[in-house]
């Protein structure tokens, strides 16, 4: 049964410490029945990025608080993609300006979730966009 | 006692007839209710419940022993408390502009925000801080950028709290090198370093250093202070970003209780008296959603402490015994939807700090669910402090909820499970081992998951969040943006002072900080001949991690 879960990795990218909303996004998820991988704070681009390959989650989600969203959010895609990881999705949460999700969507994030989103909402997102396990066992997924 | 009993009937007549009938009538909105951290809240308090209350002994009189009604004799009558907006964003020049602004709002203190950076002692052009210079406050890598902020702002004139904790040192010795420039004396500096690790360890993650040096260099503050900086408020202990990290009251007090002993004890173990330095640590506790357990916490908070004082410590001087205290607005309690109200929530956190008797108070601004204050913002939080206290009599007496039956017995409950708390504290082995153990980060984790479920099931409700919530209006253009260029912009200012300064004493004065951790002295001195050269708090920091290394979170289970 275990094979069959959503891996979600949940981190903080930077030198922010608040790390209460990501806490609570994680464990959240787990409560969903999704292996979560948390990872704490205060994390490189590349100790995210290899752990989520390692781990091979399907999710990154990366909670942002100081702003530092902009700088961030490019260099982990192209990340991702220099470690021909690309299939991993990102969603993001945190202090984000409305009129900037277009712009990170374009760049390549899934879905952002602003503040006093529902926990049940963001897993109920996971749950329906994630591939499931057995297609992916098929070979159905690179 | 013949009062109590007649009283104990009557309630009991009460209860069965009049309250009975109504409750037939017409049930109560909810089964229970509670404060904000889960204590019982009867329908109705009389004398009965403050029966085992000792006026003279557990409430007293302002100014004297056990201090439940203030810290000084005439409060607010005499002066009235401090208001601070926390400040700092952006470029040295920016925060400049914004401080003389408050000062000529008339706001006597200064509160001073640093950057991500600067709290975690990297440089702005370190490759680590890219992404955060100047974007929660302000950047500082020498001493440069402190004459900046400071340009026309004579430090005898103005006191300064900064939130600076893991280099703390490292900002003390900027202040004290600035005041020699301006011709003030160390012993005429008057402000605050926060200065308070080992709630870093626990809730807000900007530690730099492994737990005991960390200690080392708070109680170097404390140390150093004692003779040369009188007026200087070594410490901040700070219960708000425990409270931040999901804590409930009973919890946030505990815990800063807790981080109090644990660094009286370290002060002690350097040969202090605790008379000589008690006086100059100061508290400071968040102002959250719960009018009445917030009032309640705040008078529990001055007579647990100056109990502890007491019994504990044994201290003689009363200068110890007073739990001077900085609240603050709870960021958390603001929200994003709807953003003005928060204006309504803002003024509550003012009156709870007011009726709790602070010496000085920090109000949010309602655009703080999306971006730092933007000056309008910052403006109508600070004269929202001004509206309370020249508007509205509440400051004609002194601790005017106290001799409500809730209230104090509130109060009474309060120190009851905070004591409780200190006790499995000290059966932990104390804070430090605490802390290390993951036992207090376990305990905020678990209150934090049950009010983030209160407010999922809709048991907590939230104007505009998860009642009364509506389409949103866009309040864009009024928030604050911040430049995204001013990292280059501080790289280039910083790459000038390199080139300008006097390289070869920079190596000297570093070299000298080394000797001294090494010889595990007080590391002070050092580092203000090192500040005083241009030395960058990377440079500073650097050395220190080079000799003890850095914390990381993955050691705390």
């Amino acid at each position: 049964m275990a094979e069959n879960r959503t891996r979600v990795l949940i981190s903080k990218l930077g030198l922010d410490g608040h790390d209460r909303g990501a806490k609570l996004v994680a464990h959240a998820l787990k409560q969903e029945g999704m292996d979560v991988i948390y990872l704490g704070i205060r994390h490189t681009i590349g100790q995210v990025v290899d752990m989520a390959i390692r781990e091979k989650a399907e999710y990154v989600g990366l909670s942002f608080l100081a702003g530092d969203h902009m700088t961030w959010v490019p260099k982990v895609i192209r990340e991702f993609r220099e470690q021909q990881a690309d299939h991993i999705k990102l969603i993001i949460g945190g202090i984000i300006a409305k009129e900037q999700i277009p712009e990170l969507k374009s760049m390549g994030v899934e879905q952002v979730f602003l503040p006093g989103t529902p926990l049940k909402e963001i897993a109920n997102y996971i749950k329906a966009h994630a591939t499931a396990a057995e297609a992916r066992e098929n070979g159905n997924d690179h | 006692m013949k009062a109590m009993n007649k009283l104990k009937s009557a309630s009991e007549r009460w209860q069965d007839t009049i309250l009975k009938d109504q409750l037939a009538r017409a049930p109560e909105l909810r089964d229970g209710f509670t404060t904000e951290s889960g204590i019982p809240v009867k329908r109705l308090y009389t004398p009965l419940d403050v029966e085992e209350i000792d006026y003279l002994s557990d409430i007293g009189f302002p100014g004297e022993f056990p201090y439940t009604r203030g810290v000084y004799p005439t409060m607010y009558r005499g002066r009235l408390w401090t208001m601070r907006m926390y400040a700092g964003f952006g470029t040295a020049e920016d925060t400049n502009r914004r401080f003389r602004y408050l000062l000529q709002q008339g706001m006597p203190g200064l509160s001073m925000a640093f950057d991500l950076p600067t709290q975690l002692g990297y440089d702005s052009d370190d490759p680590l801080a890219q992404g955060s210079v100047g974007r929660v406050g302000v950047a500082v890598d020498t001493l440069a950028d402190m004459e900046i902020i400071f340009r026309g702002i004579p430090l005898d004139q103005v006191s300064t709290s900064m939130t600076i904790n893991a280099p703390a040192t490292v900002l003390l010795a900027m202040y004290i090198a600035l005041g020699e420039k301006q011709g003030v004396k160390p012993e005429q500096l008057t402000g605050t370093t926060q200065n308070d690790i080992l709630k870093e360890f626990i809730a807000r993650g900007t530690y730099i250093f492994p737990p005991g040096p960390s200690m080392k260099l708070a109680m170097d503050v404390v140390e150093y202070c004692f003779e040369r900086l009188p007026k200087w408020n070594t410490m901040s202990i700070t219960g708000y970003h425990i409270r931040e990290a999901g804590a409930d009251a009973v919890q946030e007090l505990a815990f800063t209780l807790a981080n109090a002993i644990a660094y009286i004890e370290a002060a002690r173990s350097r040969g202090l008296d605790v008379d000589d330095f008690a006086a100059r640590l100061s508290y400071s506790l968040g102002c959250h959603r719960d009018l009445f357990e917030e009032v309640a916490k705040f008078r529990a908070s001055r007579r647990i402490f100056a109990r502890i004082m007491k019994d504990r410590f044994q201290a003689k001087d009363p200068g110890s015994y007073l739990f001077r205290t900085f609240s603050g607005s709870c960021g958390s309690t603001l929200v994003a939807q709807q953003p003005l109200n928060n204006t309504v929530r803002i003024t509550m956190h003012a009156l709870m700090g007011i009726l709790g008797g602070h010496q000085a108070i920090h109000t949010a601004s309602w655009d703080e669910g999306h971006a730092l204050p933007a000056e309008d913002a910052s403006k109508l939080s600070l004269r929202t402090q001004q509206i309370l206290a020249h508007e509205s009599g509440l400051c004609n007496t002194i601790d005017p909820l106290a001799g409500s039956y809730y209230v104090e017995s509130l109060t009474d409950e309060i120190e009851k499970r905070v004591t409780a708390y200190l006790r499995k504290i000290d059966q932990h082995g104390g804070m430090l081992k605490a802390i290390e153990s993951g036992y207090i980060a376990g305990e905020i984790q678990q209150s934090s998951l049950k009010s983030q479920q209160a407010i999922e099931s809709g048991e907590r409700v939230i104007v505009g969040v998860n009642k009364y919530a509506e389409e949103e209006e866009d309040h864009g253009e009024q928030y604050l943006h911040i430049d995204q260029g001013i990292d280059e912009q501080q790289s280039r200012k910083l790459a000038e002072i390199r080139a300008r300064r006097d390289s070869a004493a920079v190596r000297r004065t570093l070299r000298a900080l080394e000797g001294a951790i090494d010889r595990n002295d007080n590391l002070m001195p050092a580092m203000i001949e090192a500040v005083r050269c241009y030395a960058t708090i990377g440079e500073i920091c650097a050395v220190m991690r080079n000799r003890w290394g850095e914390f990381s979170d993955a050691s705390i289970p």
